[in-house]
């Protein structure tokens, strides 16, 4: 199916990722926001996971079962947006080899994985957006997520429209294009190995003088922050999508939540739609 | 020496590699002398990338005709006056190397760097044989007084520093006067090169490994930068090149495609000091070269992997690119990997070869980033064969319980849509209560591979989707109150 923008809004299906509908939800809302300001029409269908834990531990079975639930959810929209490079990976690349050998399926999932598209790639790639209305008084540092960066090759987009971002200057740190050592299901098989890679990540992070850590992936944000708080270090980790909705004064991960944070969520955002 | 296998310990070699001072100071250089040098050869050449397809494709074109060039290869191999044998596993080819040594009478046999020699276990074979192999590789060398596997397939001692080297030649060196300097690496160097000269002389087999084996004139190219390969083979009386049956390519022409790949991917030369072209014993006229010329081709599981999902793992060409590049490899080293081919290549090839019961932890042991992948000369994807072994560790019921039942159980709700909502929600409602205050976890229950080095974030509350729904019913009775207002 193809849009007609004539004569309706693009719609863009929401996929959230189970990491930010559990744990970090903000990050939701300020992917929704974004959209919106892209010029599209949000809605949030059932969810869960698209079954990346299940593909990458060897388990066939489960992972087609996710993909076929994810694209009866999706679908219908002409987009499908995904505030994670790893989860948009997953489906834009790795989708279509569960469907190898099957006729039937073969173009529904080619036609699926075509408007599947990580956020940021999204708003810059897709909406030609270059510019957000956001300010950040801050220096920040940011990480390119392995599966964004190899499997999308998001590495420009972001840092285009953070640096539209009022205030914020960009501190690039040494090989931001390294793994931090998160892996998914790695980081708990192989803590010890996970925790050298980190340790690297976070002393180059240091290095950078940066007062915030951006990336575009939760999973390798909340193993940076982890660490970094572990060791004592007083530096904001936020996903870049909260930095470009203007949502960057909201407590970091791995904060208390402040008492008009709880306020603030109930407000709801300005055109939240189905 | 032949390497016991220790990859099912992977996790304990790990930690103890972590834990080792010397071992992490030799491993910091690992990132800054490869990665920088292959980034800048490749960006050197504007045709890299296009070579990179042209690469995959002679590899790709040779296995799908490898029983042909095989074929031919023995043919010329023959022509020109040698002698090729065809070993179906480790033992054939050692049985066959020492029957070739035995019959040239040999004591001593001269090594130029083989992988193949470290797969087969061939020193202690040869040593058992009352055989004397002297590795005249430098890396090697030190491996072999050391006693130990290599850690990496170009550059075997990677994991040494130069004050271990030099504790080595004073212990092994002994009848060299103890008050000589070996503070600079020259001066070690000096040192080998004058233990090792002797050593070639007397050698009365020269063994050397091959990185291609051209069907079409039968010859054998090493790739080397010490020039101990190269007298490694021309010295002796007899030399065996010991290869493994993916070493094939068709014609010089593809080889020439093939090295201007090799080296810029391995340690960012355009070309190796040394490529050396070996077809068949000394001629008529000839200046130098052996009387005898043998070649043991290994299949050792190879010829199963051709038919199945791992066949794009026979492309490689050995340059050591995913392992330079690898976070895991940079953080832990070669040996932890427990058998001969560390990094993401031997986390792919050592299952095949060992089985995957004694070699599932190295396909699990990657963080899946995919830089090896983006590196490499041939293009295997790397990342996805070390998922096809997951595949098949998870097929056979080999993955581990706690995993196998984290997994299902987590499947289960993932899987049930009305059943995973509620139970998230109650989940999040119950931690964001209970880690409120500091807004991340020190520890909690099951998490202890994440808690134990770092924290966890509270969860902000209720879960987005239910936040979402709650936002959405709020504006329509807003807009039905507005409504109604009218």
């Amino acid at each position: 199916m193809t849009a007609s923008p004539h004569t309706r809004p693009v719609s863009v299906g929401l996929f959230a990722t189970c990491l930010v509908d559990t744990l970090r939800p903000s990050v939701g809302f300020a992917a929704a926001q974004l959209i919106e300001e892209a010029g599209c029409e949000v809605s949030v269908p059932r969810q869960t996971c698209c079954g990346q834990p299940a593909f990458n531990s060897g388990d066939r079975v489960t992972t087609r079962a996710l993909a076929e639930q994810m694209i009866a959810a999706f679908e219908t929209f002409d987009y499908v947006v995904v505030p994670s490079g790893s989860c948009a990976g997953m489906i834009k690349t790795h989708y279509p080899e569960l469907f190898v050998g099957e006729p039937d399926w073969m173009p529904r999932i080619a036609r699926f994985c075509d408007k599947v598209y990580e956020l940021v790639s999204f708003l810059v790639d897709v909406r030609g957006m270059t510019r957000v209305s956001a300010a950040y008084d801050g220096t920040v540092t940011y990480h390119d997520s392995c599966s964004g960066l190899r499997e999308l090759g998001i590495k420009a987009q972001p840092r285009t429209l953070l640096a539209s971002v009022e205030g914020l200057e960009l501190a690039e740190m040494a090989d931001s294009d390294v793994c931090c050592g998160f892996g998914g299901t790695f980081c708990v098989k192989y803590p010890d190995v996970s925790n050298a890679i980190v340790e690297k990540k976070a002393a180059n992070i240091i290095a950078s003088h940066a007062d915030t850590l951006l990336a575009g992936d939760l999973g390798c944000l909340m193993n940076m922050a982890g660490k970094l708080q572990r060791m004592g270090r007083d530096i904001k980790v936020r996903h870049v999508a909260e930095v470009l909705a203007g949502q960057g004064g909201d407590p970091a991960i791995g904060e208390p939540a402040r008492a008009d944070t709880a306020l603030k969520q109930t407000a709801g955002t300005q055109g939240a739609q189905a | 020496m032949s390497v016991q296998i220790t990859s099912p310990q992977f996790k304990a070699n790990a930690r103890a590699a972590l834990a080792d001072a010397p071992l992490q100071q030799a491993l910091s250089k690992v990132g800054l002398s490869f990665i920088g040098r292959r980034s800048a050869a490749a960006a050197k050449l504007p045709e890299f990338e296009a070579l990179r397809d042209s690469a995959r494709d002679i590899k790709n074109h040779t296995l799908a005709h490898l029983d042909l060039y095989l074929e031919r290869y023995e043919q010329q191999v023959i022509a020109a006056g040698g002698h090729v044998h065809f070993a179906v596993d480790a033992a054939e080819a050692r049985d066959i190397v020492t029957r070739i040594c035995r019959e040239a009478g040999a004591r001593t046999v001269t090594k130029g760097k083989t992988m193949i020699a470290e797969e087969i276990g061939l020193n202690d074979h040869l040593e058992a044989a009352g055989i004397q192999p002297v590795e005249t590789d430098l890396g090697e060398y030190l491996i072999q007084i050391r006693g130990e596997a290599p850690s990496h397939i170009i550059a075997p001692a990677i994991h040494l520093n130069k004050e271990q080297v030099e504790e080595d030649f004073r212990r092994v060196h002994a009848h060299l006067a103890p008050e000589r300097n070996l503070s600079e690496p020259t001066s070690l160097l000096a040192e080998a090169r004058g233990e090792l000269r002797a050593k070639f002389l007397a050698a009365d087999v020269g063994i050397t490994g091959a990185n291609f084996l051209v069907a079409e004139t039968g010859t054998s190219i090493i790739v080397t930068n010490e020039g101990n390969g190269d007298l490694t083979q021309t010295l002796p009386k007899t030399h065996i090149v010991l290869a493994s049956l993916e070493k094939l390519v068709p014609t010089l022409e593809d080889v020439s495609q093939l090295l201007r790949v090799l080296a810029r991917s391995a340690t960012g030369q355009d070309m190796s000091v040394y490529t050396t072209f070996s077809t068949g014993p000394r001629r008529a006229g000839d200046v130098d070269g052996p009387q005898a010329y043998h070649v043991v081709i290994l299949d050792n599981g190879r010829s199963g992997m051709l038919a199945g999902a791992f066949r794009e793992m026979l492309r490689c060409i050995r340059c050591g690119a995913c392992m330079n590049h690898c976070p895991v490899y940079q953080a832990v080293g070669g040996h932890a990997y427990g058998w001969v081919y560390p990094g993401p290549m031997g986390a792919v090839l050592t299952p095949a070869l060992i089985g995957i019961e004694k070699g599932a932890n190295l396909p699990n042991a990657s963080t899946f980033c995919g830089r090896c992948e983006a590196v490499c000369p041939v293009r295997i994807p790397l990342p996805k064969l070390m998922r096809h072994w997951r595949e098949k560790e998870f097929e056979r019921h080999l993955t581990p319980a706690p995993q196998r039942y984290g997994l299902a159980f987590w499947a289960f709700f993932a899987r049930r849509g009305w059943l995973y909502r509620p139970a998230t929600r109650l989940a999040m409602w119950g931690l964001s209560r209970l880690g409120k205050a500091k807004g991340r976890f020190a520890a909690l229950p099951l998490a202890g591979g994440w808690t134990k080095y770092r924290d966890f974030p509270t969860p902000q509350g209720d879960t987005f989707q239910a936040q979402w729904q709650a936002r959405r019913r709020a504006q329509a009775q807003g807009q039905t109150q507005r409504g109604g207002n009218r």
